[in-house]
């Protein structure tokens, strides 16, 4: 495809909706401020609620922004109908046309072009090709399993081959062996096409396993944005490190810095983490620990009692109880080590760099 | 908070689609036109009729006192039809929805549902008169009673009951049929009787329901116009009266004023059901069935219940049956054998049957077209689309349900005789053809559209917009994939449009003018006349036509209708 890949920009973009029950207005979308290199593969990831199928929907025409300009490339693209963008989004329901088979589905968008008969044959039969569903053209659609129906929906939105390809929960109708193997597959094809891509999901894992870039979203407001490590490893916020992954969050009241490592009081005991930039001295702060991080031991670290202890077979699962926090642990490969029993005493060990100071 | 600029923005994506700015312009014009003209029309005939603006006309009408006994009149069997047909539909309901019935009953519970659709609404109250009159095939020659009369008050209620009962019914069964059956089954295993369960469990879920459709009997009863003009005698309604000042008294703004009167009943009546009732109905029964209930089969519920009920579906079965035998009696009321076929070559050699057939065939068949593509369009707007405009294309567009069609047709003589406001713009239409067909539009085009929402409602929205997203403008969309999507219910929108139209008597009677005959005002004609032969005659002619209609879309339905694998996804 020797197309000019497109970025798509967001500036200052609301959406206000109407709760219809109290007829109050409110903000799905606030003031958001996004930009999406060509040919990055973007997730917006947020719980339900959160803007992130209003900000896809508006990009893709369908709904209107009240404040703001949306760009394709340099293009403010307001003010174009859905039909007119240079945009194919992937539905959640699929959204199959049913009276149609695979290939009347596939070629829709090109006879709407007006694109000649051998063209489309030839085109069709290639993106077939490409999501492996060759010999499937004449069948209809419900005769198709999820996976294969959302092939379809792929192939037909990328047969236009669109500036940008939007994806709206396109998985969460597949059961979770499908999900991982589709994922895969999409990521594969986004890049061996090179498109812009930008999928909706509340799915972290998804986000994590698809996305060049992550952008988390919670009512209305971007959270974060960065790479899956950026966000896994420094969540701005406890809504953000919770979000992605499990994590545990400790309190504690900076005494000292010992170098680079800035000593809390957490619970009574002393615990030194690593610091990222200035930290002011008495001022409370929340470590953020994930559950692998961590291990219990005999000596070393903070005091803590264990109140569950669970085997999950890759792993121990561990409640303790840190003073009057609880942390959840997961102690992996557990076959050779000692196991703590409900009740015991212990110490809960972590290395200082590998928490995150919020 | 601004929401001016998104606002601004649909409206212009709006403007951007040429097809579609033009398809809500004459719609609305339609609407407005042929909906909201004629009725504003009579508010200000019956307001300033007499040149000064005032309550004058009111005060006269209400003076008389056929008018005022023509109101509690039409109120009382409006209330007591609603209630009979509710209750006759409710065990009708129940019983199809609960016990197991051996074929013959249930064949019998279809024809019933059938039989309205495809018959004028009137045809009950020629049976009526041949069955239970003077000179009745049971009263006076099987019972040898002489002095039964079936006119007036009693006959208009057992018609309009036999007529409406079997709406009620299929509205009562589909609720019956959400009812989740293990809320009964929870209620069952506490303790309780099948009776209590029926009444503390399946009664208050359907109370609403119940409602609901109680006034949709109590709407459809009072805008009822030939069964009263038939069997009424001298017991007359708000719609005859209405028809009998016009063309009796030749009383135009008195008409017009009782017109406003009836109008005002059914629509208060109507804003009840729909924002009152349908509301709480879907509130109490929004769950579906999770699955198929346990038939009663005890057989001391079982057998009492199908005989009421088959031997009620068979007495409704011979009334209708009635009419094609009445119609091949030698002499009515005296010579009953052997059975002849003169009345019906009479029909076309004496009495221009061919000529009111095609009248009515062809007005109808153009109009049911126009109906079916117009409430779908209606329909897709409303289901899928935003716009300013939307509430008023609704809202007139359900209106028309609520208008019966006695004011409609008084309406359109108001509003259409001397031209739109009396300017002589577009008089040229009054009086031919074209506003027939625009009557028999604008009457069936409520439940089309009703239809057509409700299909509509069931496609994943989705599916339009990826046709969208592909580069699919809305003209587009709506070839290639709604409508082919809702091919059953346009088909059966065609053939609901052209059964209706065919069969339609209350407005088209006020407009109708010699040089057009139609099938139903014959009927009605000879009914008044006496001539029940005749009457039974043209009726059974056009209910094999009407029932040809339905069998045919049938038919075409299973041929090339939506295929049913598709349907089940």
């Amino acid at each position: 495809m020797e197309k000019v890949k497109k970025g798509v920009r967001l500036e200052h973009i609301s959406k206000i909706y109407q709760d219809p029950k109290t007829g109050k207005e409110f903000y799905a979308v606030k003031d958001t401020d996004l930009y999406i290199e060509p040919g990055s593969f973007v997730t917006l990831l947020g719980p339900s609620g959160c803007g992130k199928t209003t900000t896809l929907r508006m990009i893709a025409g369908f709904e209107s922004p009240d404040e703001g300009e949306i760009y394709l490339g340099d293009e403010p693209i307001n003010e174009l109908t859905p039909n007119k963008r240079d945009t194919a989004m992937v539905f959640q329901s699929y959204a199959l046309l049913p009276h149609y088979n695979v290939f009347d589905n596939v070629a829709y968008g090109l006879k709407l072009r007006k694109v000649p008969k051998d063209e489309i044959q030839e085109r069709v039969m290639k993106i077939l090709k490409l999501v492996e569903l060759e010999g499937m053209e004449g069948r209809m659609t419900n005769q198709l399993s999820g996976g294969q129906q959302q092939r379809v929906a792929l192939a037909r939105a990328l047969v236009i081959e669109p500036s940008v390809l939007l994806f709206d929960e396109p998985l969460s109708n597949l059961d979770a062996k499908l999900r991982v193997s589709m994922r895969t597959e999409i990521r594969r094809i986004q890049q061996e096409v090179g498109i812009t891509a930008i999928y909706v999901t509340h799915d972290q894992s998804e986000a994590m396993a698809l996305s060049d870039k992550i952008i988390i979203m919670d009512k209305g407001y971007v959270a974060q944005m960065g790479t899956p490590q950026e966000i896994y490893y420094h969540p701005v916020n406890e809504f953000v490190a919770d979000f992605i992954g499990e994590a545990n969050f400790l309190k504690g009241t900076l005494k000292r810095m010992d170098g680079d490592l800035a000593v809390l009081e957490v619970e009574g005991s002393e615990c030194p983490v690593a610091a990222e930039g200035e930290l002011e001295k008495d001022k409370v702060y929340t470590v953020v620990l994930r559950p692998e991080a961590a291990t219990l031991a005999d000596e070393g670290g903070l005091p803590c009692r264990v109140v569950l202890s669970c085997f999950m077979g890759s792993y121990q699962n561990y409640h303790v109880m840190v003073g009057n926090t609880l942390v959840k642990l997961a102690e992996h490969n557990p076959k050779n080590k000692r196991i703590y029993e409900v009740g015991e005493e212990c110490r809960l060990v972590f290395a200082p760099d590998s928490v995150h100071v919020l | 908070m601004a929401r001016g600029q998104g606002a601004a923005l649909d409206r212009k994506k709006l403007m951007a689609d040429p097809i579609m700015v033009t398809t809500i312009v004459v719609l609305i014009t339609f609407l407005t036109l042929f909906i909201l003209y004629p009725l504003a029309i009579l508010l200000v005939d019956s307001f300033v009729g007499d040149g000064s603006f005032g309550l004058s006309i009111f005060k006269r009408i209400f003076a008389m006192p056929s008018f005022t006994r023509a109101i509690t009149n039409t109120l009382k069997v409006g209330f007591v039809v609603g209630i009979l047909s509710s209750l006759i539909g409710l065990l009708f309901a129940y019983v199809e929805a609960y016990v197991r019935l051996n074929k013959f009953a249930g064949g019998l519970f279809k024809v019933v549902s059938m039989l309205p659709v495809v018959s004028p609404p009137f045809v009950l109250s020629l049976s009526m008169i041949m069955l239970f009159g003077k000179a009745g095939i049971i009263t006076r020659f099987l019972l040898g009673i002489y002095d039964n009369s079936v006119y007036g008050y009693w006959g208009i209620v057992i018609v309009q009951t036999l007529t409406f009962f079997p709406v009620c019914y299929m509205m009562l069964k589909g609720l019956l049929k959400n009812i989740d059956p293990s809320l009964e089954e929870a209620a069952r295993d506490m303790g309780a009787s099948r009776w209590k369960v029926f009444t503390s469990v399946t009664l208050p879920l359907m109370l609403p329901g119940l409602g609901n459709a109680f006034l949709v009997t109590f709407i459809e009863s009072i805008a009822d116009f030939a069964n009263p003009m038939i069997i009424g005698g001298s017991y007359d309604t708000l719609a005859t009266t209405i028809y009998l000042q016009i063309t009796g008294a030749y009383d135009k703004a008195g008409a017009a004023a009782m017109a406003v009167v009836l109008l005002c009943i059914t629509l208060a009546m109507f804003a009840v059901q729909k924002y009152y009732l349908e509301a709480k109905t879907a509130a109490t029964l929004t769950g579906k069935a999770s699955r198929a209930r346990m038939l009663i089969e005890d057989k001391s519920v079982k057998i009492p219940l199908t005989i009421l009920c088959s031997l009620g579906a068979l007495f409704v079965i011979m009334m209708y049956i009635c009419v094609p035998i009445g119609a091949c009696f030698p002499t009515w009321g005296y010579k009953f054998f052997p059975l002849t076929g003169k009345w019906f070559s009479q029909v076309f050699s004496k009495y221009h049957g061919l000529k009111a057939f095609k009248d009515s065939f062809v007005l109808s068949l153009i109009a049911s077209p126009i109906t079916a593509l117009l409430s779908m369009i209606i329909s897709y707007l409303v289901v899928k689309r935003k716009f300013k405009a939307k509430g008023f294309i609704e809202a007139v567009s359900m209106l028309a349900m609520a208008v019966p069609g006695t004011v409609l047709g008084v309406g359109y003589i108001r509003g259409f005789s001397g031209g739109i406001f009396h300017t002589g713009f577009l008089q040229g239409i009054y009086g031919t053809g074209l506003i027939l067909i625009i009557v028999f539009v604008v009457r069936s085009l409520p439940t089309g559209t009703r239809s057509g929402i409700s299909a509509l409602r069931q496609i994943d929205k989705s599916i339009e917009e990826s046709a969208y997203d592909m580069g699919a403008d809305s003209f587009k969309v709506f070839m290639t994939v709604t409508l082919p999507l809702i091919k059953d219910s346009f088909l059966s929108g065609l053939v609901t449009a052209f059964v209706r139209s065919i069969t339609a008597i209350s407005a088209i009677i006020l407009l109708v003018t010699p040089s057009y005959l139609l099938i139903t005002v014959q009927i009605n004609e000879f009914a008044e006349k006496g001539a029940f032969s005749l009457a039974c005659a043209f009726a059974t002619i056009l209910i094999i036509i009407t029932y040809s209609a339905v069998l045919l879309m049938n038919l075409f339905i299973k041929r090339f209708g939506t295929s049913k694998n598709m349907k089940e996804e």
